[in-house]
Parts: structure tokens; C-alpha cells; sequence
């Protein structure tokens, strides 16, 4: 690239900015960095996605290895109180496994469902929306009129409706194994109308522009107009959606699993450690619930906090 | 407006019949009724007398048909967990849930309204970006875990209120309710303002966002200029004109806090619909799931339906709008 404004000496003005430096110089860039909560929170939700992803690498114990954890070691307290163990930052949970190194194992899980379902959610939601704004008539219909069935419900009780069904179609002994993935399908469904109602919206503009009448006249079949010339441009807001949507998700989940039907303790999420925590705040050992928990809600502080910094940044109308 | 009660009774049908199919659908087809209710040496031929008896062989339209009657009756058949009818379980349960939700929605409207009014009046006082800290922190802690910090505060370390249960109840008619003991009001405070905050943040931001709003218009700044008290511009003027989006979104609220009770029901365990709903689906015990199901929409359906109504009533220039089309 540089080479070609190379050979132009006559230009006055300077050699086009690379990508990086044209990033550094965007609205959004200075936006970003104007903001200190909007860094701080950045930084933090950075720190939890490294902490999750290298968590085997970072984390002092292996809380899943039954080979290095000692029932001895139970219910150990956190660093500074009494009768405390130094290798244990955070102390111990009931089964003698290191809270600190639980909580990045934990943060794994939460993430991974949270993006996950987002990313499904956004999959659907975006086709559906597609599909009813470009098709419209009675695809139209039927599809707006579920999204707004839907939406008269909390999501939290669409997704446990729906993890309630899916655990009853998958039976007993499998329940487990797919847990995982049918809290994954429950929060992506009960999230996708967000998804759709934006999109069917912008779909609705975008499908009367002559680019798109031109793409017709030529012959190209509805479905290629649709994903390779209309997506592009009605995608902007999806980005900003899915990141609101993604604290809400990590919420779900969270809740889901505290509430016993969402990811099991044999590999638990924040949720299920803050449940496990649970039976131990009467006995005084607080600490087994109260960090996976602050864990959960600093973590998901910080998304709300970036996805309304993101909000505001990329679409001040879309308050 | 004839027109449009009509037009809105039928959507909510509509809604109904859907959530009717679901439900029906869980209850024909998700797991088979049968063998939940017979034991292993149950012969093939008792079985097949049993589904002929049930109306299990009928074609499926029937089936619904027969559902929706059933439905109507509240009749929802009998619960796998616990051999009784669901009708019962529910009913034995409705109070405690509802008195539960009325307490968090009061107590979301008096902490709310006044919050969200001072902070609107001042903006940048401390106090006000106090309140509106605690507020975003208030959205973004999940429900449990209010709860459990609650519990951890007032009920393990101060030792001041109950943290399971709903205290001694009084029988009032088929109706137990805890409002008439002191330790059944001691018992309801943790979950009330469990339930209760996030719908307090949200009025509160409401109140203020619609207060800064009014307050910029010209007849709040002619009520000025006829030196009228501050107080009575605030509160007679200003407020008044802010709580129709209030009401409105206290009201369509009000369905949310019934569901999300489940979760303050399983903190506290608080013995409610939500609980119950809870271990129905931990034990896929589906004529449970699909009765709470059809009870919560109906639910829904009637609060949006009366909600739209009122909106119509309260707000003259929807009415003009409707009539211009």
C-alpha cells in the first residue's frame, strides 16, 4: 500500500494512514480512551477473558485433577484470616478445591456459554429477521408474531422453559453430559428477537434502495441478495445488541445454574460455584459463595458498562 | 374504542391459544404420559387400556380441544412428582407467590418514585450519583446472588431477620397469607426487597429520565414565573405528568416480578408457584410445567391487555392518533 503513494511524489498530502494508525485516530478510539470507566472496564473484562482461556496455565491448582486435591485441605479460609493456607489466595471449597483457581475454571464456563448463546442468538435472530423483512407477506407475519408472543415473556423464563424441555427430550442419563450445550440452545432461543426486530427493521429500508432492485434485475436469487448485499448493511447494529445481550447471558446462565438446572458441579460454572457456596454461608465458611459471586458481578459490571459505552459510541439514536 | 378492545381481546386469544399449543405440546409429546403413571410390571394390554381411557388415541386435534376445555376448568391433570392434582398444588401455592410480588411491587414504587424524582430535580448533587451507582450495580448483580448477600448481612452475620420460609401463616379462607404475623412481615422483608430491586432501579431511572424531561417544558417554567412553591410545582406539576409511562411500565412490571419470583422463591425458599415451577423442572414433571406455563401467560395476557387499555383511556392523543387512520 505504502508502496503505491511511493510512487506518486506529486501528492501533496501525506501517505494514506495504515490500519492501525487509522484505528488510532477514529471517533471511537478517542471515545474509548475519554471514558476512564469505559478503559477500566475494558481492562477487567480483558483480565477475565485471559484469565479463562490460559485458566490451566494461570491457576495455582487444578481444581478438577482428583489427584492434588486433599479432603484435608477443606473449607480452608482465604489469605489474612485465621488457620489460613498460603497456597489458597481465596481459600478452599468443601471438597478441599482452591476457590481462586475455581473461579478462573468457573469464568471459562460462564464466558463460553455467554458468547456462545450470543453468537447463536444473533445467528437466528439475524436470518429470521432477514428472511421476514426481505420475503415480508405472511413469512413476515408468522415470524413477528411469534418474536412478539415471545417477547411478552422474561427471557429467564423462556430459557428455563426451555432447558426444562430439552432436559426432558435428552433423558436422564445424558442430561449431564449435554448440559452444556442445552443451556447454550435455551439462552441463544430466548434471546434471538432482539436480533430479528432490528434486523427485519433495517431489512425493511434496505430492501426498496436501488441496489438492491439492481441485484434483482440481474437475476440474483433472493436468498445470495440477501445474505451478500443486505446483511452487510444492516449488521452494524447486531454488534452493539450482542454485546447488551452478552451480560444479560452470562446473567442467565449464571442463574440457571444456580438454580440446579444448568451446568453441573462436576464442571461448574460461576453459578454453580456460587450454589455450591451456598450450603456453607450458614457454617461461616462465606467465602466459597461471596467471590465466585463478586467474581460474576464485577465481570458482568464491566460488559454492561462496555456495551453501553459501545451503544452510545457506534449509534447515539439507538438509546 | 369499541374497535380496539376487540381488536386487542383477540390478539390476546390469540397469545392464549398459542401458548396453549406449546403447552400441549410439552404434555402430549415431551416424555409419554402413560409411563409416568404406571409401574414397571404393568402388562402392554393395561396400558393400552389406560391410553384408550385417557383419550390418548384420539386424533390429536380432539386431543387439544379436549385440553383447552380441561384448561379452561382448571384442569391440568395430576403431577408425576407428588400423585396429587396440579390445580391443588397451585392453588395451595398462589398466595404465597402473590403476596410476595404485591409487597416487592409496592416497595419498588415507594423507594423508586421518590428516588428517581430527587434525582431528576438534582443532578448533580453526590447523593443523586449515589442513587444512580447503587442503581446500575443494582442491575447488574444477578438476583440470586441480592439475595444470598442479604441473607449473608441480616440473617447469618447481624441475625436480625428469618432467611427461609415464610414465617407463621394465618388461614383467611383458601387464602394463607403473612401479612398478619409479626414473624410472617419478618420473613417477607429479605425477599420483597430481593424481588423488588431491580424493578426499583428501573422506575427510579424512568422517574428521572421523564422528570428532566418535564421540567424543561413550558408550563413547569410558567408555574415558576406565577411564583408557585417549589414543592407544588414538583409534586402537583412536574410529577403528575411523569407517571403515566410509570404506570404503565409498573403494570406490564408486574408480570415480570410474578416470574422472576422464582428465582427469590429458591434463595428464600419461599414456598411459592415459582418453587414449585423450579422443581418441576428439575424433575421434568411436565403437567406442572405446563400448567404454570398457561397460568403465567394468562397472567401476562390480562395485566398487557388491561395496561393497553388504560394507556388508551389515560392518554387522549393515542386516541386522536387511532382516529385519524
Amino acid at each position: 500500500m505504502t508502496t503505491v503513494t511511493d510512487k506518486t511524489p506529486d501528492r501533496q498530502e501525506p501517505a494514506a494512514p495504515g490500519r492501525i494508525a487509522r484505528v488510532l485516530d477514529s471517533d471511537i478510539f478517542h471515545s474509548f480512551w475519554r471514558s476512564k470507566v469505559t478503559v477500566l472496564s475494558a481492562f477487567i473484562t480483558l483480565l477475565f477473558i485471559i484469565g479463562a482461556a490460559f485458566a490451566p496455565w494461570l491457576a495455582p491448582h487444578n481444581p478438577f485433577d482428583l489427584a492434588t486435591i486433599s479432603i484435608l485441605d477443606a473449607r480452608l479460609p482465604p489469605i489474612g484470616m485465621e488457620y489460613h493456607d498460603p497456597s489458597y489466595l481465596l481459600g478452599t471449597d468443601d471438597q478441599g478445591r482452591d476457590v481462586f483457581s475455581g473461579i478462573l475454571y468457573g469464568a471459562r464456563i460462564s464466558l463460553a456459554v455467554g458468547f456462545l448463546s450470543v453468537v447463536f442468538a444473533a445467528i437466528v435472530g439475524v436470518l429470521l429477521g432477514l428472511i421476514a423483512g426481505y420475503v415480508g407477506g405472511k413469512v413476515d407475519a408468522i415470524i413477528m408474531r411469534i418474536a412478539e408472543v415471545q417477547l411478552t415473556f422474561p427471557a429467564i423464563l423462556i430459557a428455563l422453559l426451555v432447558d426444562g424441555v430439552a432436559r426432558a427430550l435428552v433423558g436422564n442419563l445424558d442430561r449431564e453430559r449435554y448440559a452444556f450445550w442445552i443451556l447454550v440452545f435455551s439462552i441463544a432461543l430466548s434471546f434471538w428477537v432482539q436480533f430479528a426486530r432490528t434486523v427485519r427493521g433495517s431489512t425493511l429500508v434496505e430492501r426498496n434502495k436501488e441496489y438492491v432492485q439492481a441485484a434483482r434485475l440481474i437475476g440474483i436469487p433472493p436468498f445470495l441478495i440477501m445474505i451478500r448485499h443486505v446483511l452487510p448493511n444492516v449488521i452494524g447494529p447486531v454488534l452493539v445488541i450482542a454485546t447488551i445481550n452478552l451480560g444479560l447471558a452470562i446473567i442467565t446462565e449464571a442463574t440457571l445454574s444456580f438454580l440446579g438446572v444448568g451446568i453441573p458441579p462436576t464442571q461448574p460454572s460461576l453459578g454453580t460455584l456460587v450454589r455450591i457456596g451456598n450450603d456453607f454461608l450458614f457454617s461461616g465458611e462465606w467465602w466459597i459463595a461471596m467471590f465466585p459471586g463478586c467474581a460474576l458481578a464485577i465481570l458482568v459490571l464491566a460488559v454492561n458498562l462496555l456495551g453501553d459505552w459501545l451503544r452510545d459510541a457506534l449509534n447515539p439514536k439507538l438509546r | 374504542m369499541l374497535a380496539f378492545t376487540i381488536r386487542r381481546l383477540l390478539q390476546a386469544v390469540v397469545v392464549m391459544l398459542v401458548v396453549a399449543l406449546i403447552s400441549f405440546t410439552l404434555f402430549r409429546f415431551v416424555g409419554d404420559p402413560v409411563n409416568q403413571m404406571v409401574g414397571v410390571e404393568t402388562t402392554p394390554e393395561q396400558r393400552e387400556a389406560l391410553r384408550e381411557r385417557l383419550g390418548l388415541n384420539d386424533p390429536v386435534l380432539v386431543q387439544f380441544g379436549r385440553f383447552i376445555t380441561k384448561a379452561a376448568q382448571f384442569d391440568f391433570g395430576t403431577s408425576y412428582q407428588f400423585r396429587q392434582p396440579v390445580a391443588e398444588l397451585i392453588g395451595r401455592r398462589l398466595p404465597a407467590t402473590l403476596e410476595l410480588s404485591f409487597v416487592s411491587a409496592v416497595l419498588a414504587l415507594l423507594v423508586g418514585i421518590p428516588m428517581g424524582v430527587y434525582t431528576g430535580l438534582h443532578r448533580d448533587s453526590w447523593l443523586s450519583k449515589l442513587f444512580l451507582s447503587i442503581s446500575l450495580i443494582g442491575i447488574s448483580l444477578p438476583t440470586f446472588f441480592i439475595g444470598i448477600l442479604l441473607i449473608f448481612i441480616f440473617a447469618v452475620t447481624l441475625q436480625w431477620l428469618p432467611s427461609f420460609g415464610r414465617g407463621e401463616v394465618v388461614q383467611v379462607g383458601w387464602w394463607s397469607t403473612g401479612l398478619l404475623t409479626w414473624s410472617g412481615i419478618k420473613a417477607l422483608i429479605l425477599p420483597a426487597i430481593t424481588l423488588g430491586l431491580f424493578q426499583m432501579t428501573l422506575i427510579m431511572r424512568l422517574v428521572r429520565s421523564e422528570m428532566l424531561e418535564v421540567i424543561r417544558t413550558d408550563y413547569i417554567k410558567f408555574a415558576r414565573a406565577r411564583g408557585l412553591r417549589e414543592r407544588t410545582i414538583n409534586f402537583r406539576h412536574a410529577l403528575k405528568n411523569t407517571l403515566v409511562p410509570v404506570i404503565t411500565i409498573t403494570g406490564l412490571q408486574l408480570g415480570s416480578i410474578i416470574a422472576f419470583a422464582i428465582i427469590t422463591e429458591t434463595v428464600f425458599q419461599w414456598p411459592g408457584m415459582g418453587l414449585l415451577f423450579l422443581q418441576a423442572v428439575q424433575n421434568v414433571d411436565i403437567p406442572i410445567m405446563a400448567a404454570y406455563l398457561m397460568l403465567i401467560a394468562f397472567l401476562f395476557v390480562t395485566i398487557n391487555l388491561i395496561v393497553d387499555l388504560l394507556y388508551f383511556r389515560v392518554d387522549p392523543r393515542l386516541r386522536v392518533e387511532r382516529a385519524a387512520h
